[in-house]
């Protein structure tokens, strides 16, 4: 909403500088987003006589001026083609920054003539583009009895400072200038003036009737008409041509600048129709779907069912509460035009307006909601601006549907603008303040206030909005900061276990050298499919780009895409990580928490010390290891299965589980579905469901671990090498070596696996470490020689692994 | 005993110009071997008359010490020699530069979550969480945007299909909806802070279609606006770690607060660089209210007891001021050289007590 400063003081009678007016509209919470004042800048252009214009002795098209300024008789060189002697014009002195040049004014010698100052143009002073001449003040009305050194600004309202500032949503009245000026009243800055007695009285009944149809009912309850009958159309005055260009909006004629004039003034959005151009009467109803409406904005839009359509017996005119419509609309040849002030359904002025992407300044108040006791009011102040610009001669008014129940009270206990707004305020305060702002005090008694509310402020429900008033006229500045109450001396924990786990996992992972990345929620969706996504309730009604239109189903096309990035950049050693959410489908329950790692590229740079390797299954294994154990999964009692799904390498690739639970998947990418993501590799990836890892048992009373038992006795190692079918799982035999005795065996590692002629055809040599460790005594040979056996037996009854030769 | 002598000349000459723990092998072989002349001549005392032996052999005894102490000495010094000469072979270049090990980074947005999170729980708030999609009710309904309300536009809101029940899905415009799931899941007193991703339709210089924000919700029967304005200094004190860092409360609107506020805090623009500090200049960074009481209703608590606040607070923004990122846009490409340059090592983790990062 923009507006300026001499414009709301049509409004408010108030000596504060804009200064003042910008800090306490924002403290009202109308906020300033700028204040255009260029009064400053353009006070050095005063208005000059000039007494001689003589061609320049040594330029054709130059003119040597004698001046009378402000500043006295000055000499200045001139090459418009319009300076004449005896004209008025604009005088810029020397020092004079001029803004439409950026320049500072300097004395100077053109072609061997002194100049000491400009002659300027529209565009020099940053008015206009106009550069076809000097400013000549006998084309400027105002000015016409302009005396030497007033300032040309001044004298035409070009320095009259605009203001503009952002409405939020539920204040419909500060989309005028009347209801902005009532807040700052409130607030002390100065006093509203009254609004001008407006009735006219019509001279003869319309002939054009409106109609609302019983369908139309609640989307224009009310339709207040007038035919102006004789009147001349034309451009409006320069008054309030500069205003509308002051808040940018063009001029267009003096009847279409009126009804803007009143939608700025008093968010009273107006139309005029011209009578000749109208089929019968004005019906108001809803749109017929497929029906078209050639709009003011040269545009044709076909509308869907159920849009408030301003229509004549023929056809639709115009949308109502939006747009009107172009073959009805006024032009400077009408002379009849029917006016009309009404009031539309906000909910449903949004909804077509959003529909058919119409932004338009009397959809932002209606849809804000428009001061349903105004409409009449609103129809004869236009009336008497039409009049006054126009002439002609107006009907009776003609009313169709009815204002609306608007009247409501709303009680406020005095003590909640404490209680609730933290400051202590004289109830006499508070009602005068509410009073201020147009309610009116029904009653008081024992402290509570009851308020009829003011029929703009449809906004005003309930006591905190009361509340809300009382506190934003007085100032929210004026509310002492008080510490929230602490109920413990200690903080307590502000994550739960599972949060606790996802900042773990987190900050494990950027321990082992990875790079925390934060990507899209969303992805292509052949991307999505790629990794097991396509649940259809994920897509997006209305993406943003092509390739962001799925949730996603894994996390780990992003990061392959970024790794790509990085290597096209130059940076192909890439270790990325992310923990966020992967979406299975639209519920609560589809959301996971995923700790997804990649390692891509080469594995570092060529080195003296050491080559580089890239990333293999084991380094996504024991990445995948390492998350679960930050996040308390219980990493000894897992199985390893070779089921990972298919964006994996199938043979270099697996799962974790917990029973039937898969806690992790890992392995290298398979080639084929890098080549479709256009990623170069080779890399190895693990995926992490933390939201599947158990949460923590519920610590026994007393210690959080159990006592730590240290044998007094040294742990031995004794080593194994069996032949084994080359399919069999390393895992099977290190679980069945274990198991031969789990008191004794401390820990089993494999230290050599390989196959060869000298094994077999289909067999591999795995060859274990068995660490035992006695806790009762010393191992005597036999005992150890005991349980090698039993080792060796329970292997091959496992395995069928033999024991190499 | 001039034999002696000159014996005893020869043997430390050996000895002495030995240059190699071999060569000093042969020369005491040569001393004191079974066949070394020192070993003979002990030997030949037996062949002489008992004065003589008592002579002779306390000479020879005297001389065997000798050249026992001297081979001694030369051993020692023979091998700190070969030391010094090994350790001198084993020599390298220094400056070559050491064997690559990775160093990782926490984005910065989790550590500033991590951090924001720390400053709440100093003043009681415990983390609460909630899902990316949403349905309509969650979202906007139970926080008093009604259908059609123009306040809906002010948030650019993706959509999904509806839910089978026809419910419209949306994924969460902000993290308010879980405002709603919290009251509904738990009874008052209620003091929560709800870090998330959250989405809007939006996507240019300043927006992004994705982005975070903190929730934060008091519910009790006393809180007022007083303390939401003390819980929000402190906080933004405490978070830009500028102790006289002024906050400017202006009136505003939001469907789910009444009465409403934005939040500025004093910065100043001088050349083009924001610096936040008391320097005249405003910078909005939050919005926040009392809670309204029809949000307090559609949760199911008497609105008649409770009250309380609520704010909402972009994540990123903050950052970016904390931490001088320019440009919003960069957070979400995972480049590797962003993420090693704003990014943070992963022991920095946030603590009021040991300082939070800076």
């Amino acid at each position: 909403m923009k507006f300026t400063l001499s414009w709301l003081k049509d409004h408010l009678d108030t000596t504060a500088t804009v200064a003042e007016i910008a800090e306490r509209l924002t403290a009202l919470g109308l906020e300033v987003e700028e204040v255009i004042d260029r009064t400053a800048e353009l006070a050095p252009f005063t208005v000059a006589h000039v007494k001689s214009a003589e061609p320049h002795p040594n330029a054709d098209k130059l003119r040597v001026c004698v001046l009378d300024t402000a500043d006295g008789e000055i000499q200045v060189v001139c090459g418009a083609p319009n300076a004449r002697g005896g004209m008025m014009g604009v005088y810029a002195p020397v020092g004079t920054h001029i803004p439409g040049t950026g320049l500072d004014l300097k004395p100077g010698v053109i072609r061997g003539v002194q100049s000491n100052g400009m002659l300027c143009s529209e565009r020099e002073m940053g008015l206009s583009d106009n550069h076809t001449g000097i400013i000549d003040l006998a084309d400027y009305k105002e000015a016409a009895r302009a005396a030497v050194g007033q300032s040309f600004a001044a004298l035409m309202g070009f320095d009259d400072p605009v203001i503009h500032v952002a409405i939020t949503p539920d204040r419909a009245d500060c989309t005028g200038v009347r209801g902005i000026a009532r807040d700052l009243a409130a607030a002390g800055v100065g006093t509203l003036k009254p609004a001008r007695p407006p009735a006219v009285p019509g001279t003869f009944k319309s002939p054009i009737g409106v109609e609302i149809l019983d369908e139309a009912a609640t989307a224009c309850p009310l339709f207040v008409g007038r035919h102006i009958r004789g009147l001349k159309n034309g451009p409006s005055p320069a008054w309030l041509q500069r205003r509308l260009l002051a808040v940018g909006l063009r001029p267009i004629s003096a009847l279409v600048d009126i009804t803007n004039f009143f939608t700025l003034d008093r968010a009273r959005p107006l139309h005029v129709f011209d009578v000749h151009k109208l089929s019968g009467g004005i019906v108001v109803r809803l749109s017929r779907p497929g029906e078209e409406v050639a709009a003011l904005n040269d545009r044709t839009y076909t509308l869907a069912d159920g849009m408030t359509v301003i229509a004549d017996h023929d056809a639709a005119l115009g949308l109502g509460g939006i747009i009107g419509g172009e073959p009805s609309s006024v032009t400077d040849e009408t002379t009849d035009v029917f006016l009309e002030a009404a009031l539309f359904d906000p909910v449903r002025t949004a909804a077509t307006g959003r529909r058919l992407g119409i932004e338009s300044d009397a959809r932002y108040r209606f849809e804000r909601g428009v001061d349903p006791d105004a409409v009449l009011r609103g129809a004869e102040a236009a009336t008497r601006m039409i009049l006054e610009l126009c002439g002609g001669e107006p009907s009776e008014l003609v009313i169709a549907g009815r204002v609306p129940d608007w009247k409501r009270t709303v009680a406020l206990r005095a003590s909640r603008v404490k209680t609730l707004g933290g400051v202590e305020l004289p109830v006499d305060r508070q009602a005068g303040i509410l009073m201020a702002l147009g309610f009116k005090l029904a009653e008081s008694e024992d402290r509570v206030l009851r308020v009829e509310v003011p029929s703009w402020r449809g906004d005003i429900a309930g006591e905190a909005d009361l509340v809300e008033e009382v506190l934003r006229v007085h100032g929210y500045d004026r509310i002492a900061a008080e510490p929230l109450t602490r109920t413990v001396t200690v903080t307590r924990p502000a994550l739960d276990a599972q949060q606790r786990r996802t900042a773990q996992v987190r900050r494990t992972l950027a321990a082992l050298g990875l790079d925390e990345a934060v990507t899209w929620s969303f992805l292509a969706e052949p991307v999505a499919q790629a990794f097991g996504g396509g649940h259809p309730g994920l897509r997006l009604v209305n993406p943003i780009a092509a390739n962001l239109t799925v949730m996603r189903p894994s996390i780990l096309p992003n990061l392959i895409e970024a790794a790509e990035r990085n290597r096209a950049r130059g940076f192909p050693d890439v270790c990325l990580f992310e923990v966020g959410p992967v979406y299975r489908d639209a519920t609560e329950k589809g959301q996971e928490t995923v700790a997804t790692a990649l390692r891509a590229g080469p594995g570092g740079r060529r080195h003296w010390a050491e080559a580089p390797r890239p990333a293999d299954v084991f380094d996504a294994k024991a990445d995948a290891l390492a998350v679960l154990e930050a996040a308390g999964a219980p990493v000894a009692n897992l199985q390893v299965t070779t089921d990972a799904p298919a964006w994996y390498h199938p043979g270099r690739s697996g799962v974790l589980r917990l029973g039937p639970t898969v806690l992790a998947q890992f392995g290298e990418l398979h080639p084929a579905l890098l080549k479709t993501l256009d990623a170069t590799g080779p890399a190895a990836a693990c995926e992490v469901f933390l939201n599947r890892v158990p949460p923590p048992k519920a610590k026994k009373d007393g210690a959080a671990r159990a006592p730590l038992k240290l044998s007094p006795f040294q742990p031995l190692d004794r080593d194994f090498a069996f032949i084994v079918d080359a399919d069999t799982p390393a895992d099977r035999l290190i679980r069945a070596a274990r198991g031969a005795d789990k008191a004794l065996i401390a820990d089993v590692t494999v230290f050599d696996v390989f196959t060869g002629d000298a094994i077999g055809q289909g067999r591999k040599s795995v060859a274990l470490t068995v660490t035992l460790q006695p806790t009762e005594a010393t191992l005597t040979d036999e005992a150890i020689e005991a349980i090698a056996q039993k080792i060796v037996a329970n292997v091959a009854k496992q395995t069928g692994a033999v024991l190499r030769g | 005993m001039d034999d002696l002598n000159a014996l005893k000349t020869e043997l430390m000459d050996s000895i002495a110009t030995a240059d190699s723990l071999a060569a000093l092998e042969a020369a005491r072989v040569a001393a004191l071997g079974k066949k070394g002349r020192l070993t003979g001549l002990m030997k030949s005392l037996g062949g002489l008359d008992p004065e003589a032996r008592r002579e002779t052999g306390a000479a020879l005894n005297t001389l065997k010490d000798a050249v026992a102490a001297a081979l001694e000495a030369r051993r020692a010094a023979l091998a700190e020699a070969e030391l010094q000469a090994r350790l001198e072979a084993e020599r390298v270049d220094v400056t070559l530069p050491v064997r690559p090990r990775r160093q990782g980074h926490i984005h910065p947005i989790s550590q500033t979550i991590d951090e924001m999170v720390a400053i709440f729980a100093e003043m009681g708030f415990a983390v609460a969480e909630g899902p990316d999609i949403e349905d309509d009710w969650h979202n906007f309904e139970a926080l008093n945007f009604p259908p059609g309300h123009p306040a809906r536009e002010m948030q650019d809101t993706f959509y999904l299909p509806d839910r089978d029940d026809g419910a419209k899905m949306v994924l969460r415009t902000h993290t308010s909806p879980v405002q709603v799931r919290t009251m509904v899941s738990q009874p008052p007193p209620i003091r929560v802070v709800v870090p998330g991703r959250t989405y809007r339709s939006d996507y240019d210089m300043t927006h992004t279609p994705m982005f975070h924000q903190i929730e934060g919700l008091v519910i009790d029967e006393t809180t007022h606006m007083g303390h939401l304005k003390g819980c929000l200094v402190e906080f933004a004190r405490a978070f830009f770690n500028v102790d006289d860092l002024p906050l400017r409360f202006r009136p505003s609107f939001f469907p789910f607060t009444e009465p409403s506020a934005e939040v500025d805090i004093g910065c100043s623009r001088a050349g083009g660089q924001i610096k936040i500090g008391n320097y005249g200049d405003w910078l909005e960074i939050l919005g926040c209210g009392m809670v309204h009481p029809n949000v307090l209703e559609a949760c199911g608590i008497d609105s008649k007891r409770y009250q309380g606040f609520a704010f909402g607070m972009g994540i990123e923004r903050p950052a970016m001021l904390k931490y001088g990122i320019p440009d919003l846009r960069t957070f979400f490409e995972a480049d590797l050289r962003w993420l090693k340059h704003y990014g943070f090592v992963p022991l920095d983790v946030p603590n009021v007590a040991f300082g939070l990062t800076s």
